[in-house]
């Protein structure tokens, strides 16, 4: 298999964090205003978006005069075509998301949260757990926050599993490169693993095996700091939300699409299928394995899974693979060891990995 | 005056840090710093996202790293 880059980042952190805006007093905040630029912007990148794909032929076949259907001819077409495409995309979530985020702020989650019952919490805590900022070095705070507000354990472990991997950089990678079909598949099953595990989390009824000092824990009164945001606010923490993630994974995008190039025009379709091919039952639980130790973002790791695809590698397996590697890192184990006991995070490990294995062998059967 | 930094130690509450250093620089006051680390006490502060900044007793922002003309006006 190939060695997945690390993320050199580590942290996502101040990847997932709403900008740094001030509050802006009361403002009159006037939608209106914003509605014509917007559109205007929206249309323009449109018009270069439809352009993108003949561009490559032009740049591949006419410019660098590369021969139509040779190798290199290939590899460069694919990657000047997808290089802007996949940073296009991501540009335009990752600005929707950051004013999306304006709305969503850690403390109001968790007073959404606070009176849930089980069921109905489970599905709001997978879904909140894609609009609220979140980084997994706060998932302890967070998980205390949840406790002392009396978010019941396993609502909590659904917005804890649904934060990392329903990951709205994840699903446009998986749309840029692999088509909607794929991030529709992916969203959907890691909404349902995020769900379904915190449910039977919640029904083990484990909660002595958080730690004793969280129990005993004399919190003080939540601090909640509301701020009155405008719309330009709101646009302004987009705008930052752009230069923060997109500054920090464009590198990866352009690598990760350099490589899927280098492997597009060369390395043989098959090349991947006698390992990772529906064949090979125990490369499941194989990929499962594999993925708990590395730990990448969702820019690293989609580029390698679009290669992985490509060169015959089964769907179910390569899904599998990605929850993995993003679901179930070994330092968001450690951060989470500070507040739960052993036996629980490794339940943890066993109903989320279960849940994995069950979506890569769904597909590898379905697909 | 004191003002504490809470967070774990990962890059956004780095970057705090070094706001609220360079905003105490930037107006030349008296301050001690302190960074809390430990889950307890950033709980017992009644903080439940990081990176977060007190100041004298008082939490002023919450889960995010402030700007620095931001905690130039807390500090006047």
């Amino acid at each position: 298999m190939k060695a997945i880059q690390p993320a050199g980042t580590g942290c996502e952190c101040d990847g997932k964090k709403s900008a740094d805006i001030p509050t802006s007093g009361i403002k009159k905040s006037n939608p209106g205003k914003a509605v014509i630029p917007g559109l205007l912007g929206i249309t323009v990148w449109y018009l270069v978006y439809r352009q993108l794909e003949p561009f490559s032929y032009f740049f591949a076949y006419s410019l660098a005069g590369l021969e139509e259907g040779s190798h290199l001819g290939e590899a460069v077409q694919f990657f000047v075509y997808d290089t802007p495409k996949v940073m296009m995309l991501l540009t335009l979530i990752v600005f929707v998301i950051g004013i999306l985020r304006s709305f969503f702020t850690q403390e109001r989650t968790r007073k959404y949260l606070a009176g849930k019952r089980e069921t109905v919490g489970n599905v709001m805590a997978a879904f909140l757990g894609i609009v609220t900022p979140f980084c997994s070095c706060s998932a302890v705070p967070l998980f205390l926050g949840f406790v002392q507000a009396g978010v019941p354990l396993g609502v909590t472990f659904s917005f804890l599993i649904a934060a990392p991997m329903v990951n709205e950089i994840a699903v446009i990678l998986l749309y840029g490169l692999l088509g909607w079909k794929v991030a529709a598949i992916y969203l959907v099953t890691g909404l349902m693993i995020a769900i379904i595990s915190g449910w039977i989390i919640g029904r083990l009824k484990l909660e002595h095996w958080i730690e004793d000092w969280v129990q005993a824990m004399r919190a003080g009164e939540a601090v909640v700091i509301e701020e009155k945001l405008s719309w330009a606010d709101r646009i302004a923490r987009g705008r930052e939300a752009v230069h923060d993630i997109v500054g920090k994974v464009w590198i990866y995008v352009v690598a990760g699409i350099g490589v899927g190039a280098a492997i597009h025009g060369y390395v043989p379709e098959t090349f991947m299928a006698s390992i990772m091919g529906k064949g090979a039952w125990w490369s499941v639980p194989g990929a499962v394995l594999v993925g708990i130790p590395m730990y990448s973002n969702a820019a690293g790791i989609v580029p390698v899974v679009e290669a992985l695809l490509g060169k015959g590698a089964a769907l179910g397996t390569v899904l599998a693979f990605m929850m993995s590697v993003i679901a179930l890192s070994l330092p968001e184990m450690v951060i989470l060891r500070k507040v739960l006991k052993p036996k629980l995070i490794a339940v943890f490990i066993g109903v989320v990995g279960s849940g994995i294995l069950f979506t890569g062998f769904l597909f590898n059967l379905i697909i | 005056m004191e003002i504490k930094v809470c967070g774990p130690g990962c890059a956004s509450c780095e970057k705090a840090q070094k706001t609220v250093e360079a905003a105490i620089a930037a107006k030349g006051i008296q301050a001690t710093l302190v960074k809390v680390t430990d889950f307890q006490e950033i709980a017992q502060l009644g903080i439940f996202s990081t990176p977060a900044v007190v100041i004298d007793g008082e939490v002023k922002c919450v889960g995010r790293a402030p700007k620095q003309s931001e905690v130039e006006d807390w500090l006047s």
